[in-house]
C-alpha cells in the first residue's frame, strides 16, 4: 500500500503571503484598543485598588476607651509561624495583665493572619495597608501598631 | 561665493536640522505613549503635562551615564559606528524640501538644504551608509549575538534596498526626475474629480503598488518592526548594539528615529505631494492679501508637509505595536520572492501605460 505523505502546516497562498489584508486587520485592532478599550492602568499612590475586606496586610492593635485590648496571653506569639511577634507583660495598677512591649519583626512576618485567629480578645488584627517598605529593617513597635489603624 | 548664500544655507541648515532633532524626542514620547494606549496602558503620563517632559529626563540620564566601554572591542570602530549611523541617518534629509522655493528681493530661496540634481539617487545611497555603522558596531563588539545582529541587518538591507530602489523607479519615471523638488512640482494639479471631491495628481495615485512596496521596504531600511531582526531582541538580545551604553547607544536610538523621520519625509516626498496643500487649502490663501498670501502660503506648505511627514511617523510606531517580527525566511522570501517581483511588474505596468499615453 503507498504510503502518501501530507504536508502539515499553514495554508500558504500568495494571498496569504503577502499578509496585507491581515495587516490592516492588525492595525484595526489596535487602534480600537487605542480609541475606545478602556485603560487598566491604576496610577498608583492617588489612586488604589480595592482589596476585599480579608486582605492580610499591616497589623495593628485594637483598642477600648484608648486601653489596648490584649491581655498578653502569649497565644499569638505561641501561633505565629514565623516567630516574629515578642512581648513582654506586665501589671497594670488594676491587676490588668497588659503588654508592656509588644514588637512585631515585619520582616519575618509572612502575613498568614494566624495571630488574628488566635487573638481571644480580638486585639491584634490585620489591615488593608500594604505599602511598607522601609529602606531598614523594621521592627514595629506597641505605640505604632495601636496608632497606625490601617484602612479600616 | 557669495557671503549671503552661504548665510543661508547656514541658517537653513541650523533650522531644518534642528527641527528634526526636536522631533526626535517628541517622537519618542509618541511612540511610548501611543505604545501605552493600545495595550491599555497609560505610558509615560507623570513629568509635565501629558508626561510631555520624559524625553528630557530620559536625555538627562543618557548624558550622565557611565561612558562604559568592553575591554573586547575594536576601539575605533566601536567609537565611530555610532556616529555613522546617525550622521547617515540625518543626511536623507538635506535634499528634502519642505516648501516651495520663493523670491525675496530677486533672490529664489528653496526651502531645503541643497537642491541636488540627484536627488533621489542620493537618498538611496545615503540611506545605505547606514548599514556601514550598523555593520562595524557588530564586527568591532566582537561579540556573537551582535555579529549576527549586523549581519542580518546587511542582508536584510540589501535584499529590500532593490524594492525600495525599483518601486522609487515607477515614481521617477512617472514624474521623469530624480530631483525631488521638480518631482513634488510635477504633483500639483488635480488628477480626476469624483463630484465634490477633487484627488491630486500625487504619487500614491499613480503609483499605488510602488506606494506599496516602498512601504514595506522603507519598514525594512529602518530596521523597525515587523522588520527589526538585527535587534531581535527575545533571540539575539538586542543585536548590533548590545555592547554599547549610555550616550553611545542613544546615538543609535536617536539614528533609528532620525531615519524614520527621513523615510517619512522621503515617503510624502515621493508620493505624497511633499509641501503641495491640502485639497482646499488653495482657497485659504486666495483670502489673504498680497506680501501676507504668500507668507501664508508658506506657513501652509510647511504645515502640509509637516501633517504629512507625522503621519508617516504615526504609522511607523502603529504597525511597530501591532505587528509581532517576522521570521528571518519569511523577511527573505518577502523580499526575494514577493516583493521584488511586483516592483519589476509594476515597473513594466508603468512603462505600457506611459507609452500608450494614459500617465
Ligand atoms: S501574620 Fe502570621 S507570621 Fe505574621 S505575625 Fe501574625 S502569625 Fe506571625
Ligand atoms: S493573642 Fe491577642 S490578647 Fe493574646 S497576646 Fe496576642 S494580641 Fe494579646
Amino acid at each position: 500500500m503507498a504510503t502518501r505523505t501530507r504536508r502539515v502546516g499553514p495554508r500558504k497562498s500568495l494571498f496569504h503571503s503577502i499578509y496585507i489584508v491581515d495587516s490592516f486587520k492588525g492595525l484595526w485592532i489596535t487602534m480600537k484598543y487605542l480609541l475606545f478599550r478602556k485603560k487598566v492602568t491604576i496610577r498608583y499612590p492617588e489612586e488604589r485598588r480595592q482589596y476585599s475586606a480579608r486582605f492580610r496586610g499591616l497589623h495593628y492593635i485594637k483598642t477600648t476607651n484608648g486601653v489596648e485590648n490584649c491581655t498578653a496571653c502569649m497565644l499569638c506569639p505561641t501561633v505565629c509561624p514565623a516567630d516574629c511577634i515578642h512581648i513582654e507583660a506586665g501589671e497594670r495598677a488594676d491587676k490588668e495583665k497588659y503588654p508592656v512591649r509588644f514588637d512585631i519583626d515585619i520582616m519575618r512576618c509572612c502575613f498568614c493572619g494566624m495571630c488574628e485567629e488566635a487573638c481571644p480578645k480580638d486585639a491584634i488584627k490585620l489591615s488593608g495597608v500594604y505599602d511598607m517598605s522601609a529602606a531598614k529593617r523594621t521592627v514595629y513597635d506597641k505605640e505604632f501598631l495601636l496608632v497606625q489603624r490601617g484602612n479600616k | 561665493m557669495d557671503i549671503t548664500i552661504l548665510v543661508i544655507s547656514a541658517i537653513k541648515v541650523v533650522v531644518i536640522f534642528g527641527a528634526v532633532f526636536v522631533c526626535v524626542p517628541l517622537m519618542t514620547w509618541i511612540e511610548r505613549r501611543g505604545a501605552g494606549l493600545m495595550q491599555l496602558r497609560l505610558g509615560p503620563s507623570r513629568l509635565g503635562p501629558l508626561g510631555l517632559f520624559q524625553p528630557i529626563a530620559d536625555g538627562i540620564k543618557f548624558l550622565f551615564k557611565e561612558d562604559r566601554e568592553p575591554a573586547h572591542v575594536e576601539k575605533f570602530f566601536y567609537f565611530i559606528a555610532p556616529l555613522v549611523c546617525f550622521i547617515a541617518a540625518a543626511l536623507t534629509f538635506a535634499v528634502i524640501p519642505v516648501a516651495a522655493p520663493v523670491n525675496i528681493a530677486g533672490r529664489t530661496i528653496s526651502f531645503q538644504i541643497a537642491d541636488l540634481n540627484v536627488g533621489i539617487l542620493y537618498i538611496l545611497a545615503i540611506s545605505s551608509v547606514g548599514l556601514y555603522g550598523i555593520v562595524m558596531a557588530g564586527w568591532s563588539s566582537n561579540n556573537k549575538y551582535a555579529m549576527i545582529g549586523a549581519l542580518r541587518s546587511s542582508a536584510q538591507m540589501i535584499s529590500y534596498e532593490i524594492a525600495l530602489g525599483l518601486s522609487v523607479i515607477g515614481v521617477v519615471m512617472v514624474f521623469s526626475s530624480v530631483v525631488s523638488s521638480e518631482i513634488i512640482a510635477a504633483q500639483a494639479g488635480t488628477l480626476f474629480s469624483a463630484g465634490p471631491f477633487n484627488f491630486p495628481r500625487w504619487g500614491v495615485f499613480l503609483q499605488p503598488i510602488g506606494f506599496l512596496i516602498f512601504v514595506v521596504a522603507m519598514f525594512a531600511e529602518t530596521n523597525r518592526l515587523p522588520f527589526d531582526l538585527p535587534e531581535g531582541e527575545s533571540e539575539i538580545v538586542a543585536g548590533y548594539h548590545i555592547e554599547y551604553g549610555g550616550l553611545k547607544w542613544s546615538m543609535f536610538f536617536v539614528a533609528e528615529y532620525t531615519s524614520m523621520i527621513s523615510f517619512s519625509a522621503l515617503a510624502v516626498t515621493l508620493f505624497f505631494g511633499g509641501w503641495q496643500l491640502f485639497p482646499g487649502m488653495g482657497r485659504l490663501v486666495a483670502l489673504a492679501p498680497g506680501m501676507w498670501g504668500a507668507a501664508l502660503l508658506v506657513v501652509l506648505q510647511i504645515l502640509s508637509f509637516t501633517i504629512k511627514t507625522a503621519f508617516f511617523m504615526w504609522f511607523f510606531v502603529w504597525v511597530r505595536w501591532t505587528l509581532p517580527r517576522f521570521r528571518y525566511d519569511q523577511l527573505m522570501a518577502l523580499g526575494w520572492k514577493v516583493l521584488m517581483p511586483l516592483a519589476a511588474l509594476n515597473i513594466a505596468g508603468t512603462l505600457v501605460l506611459i507609452r500608450t499615453g494614459v500617465l
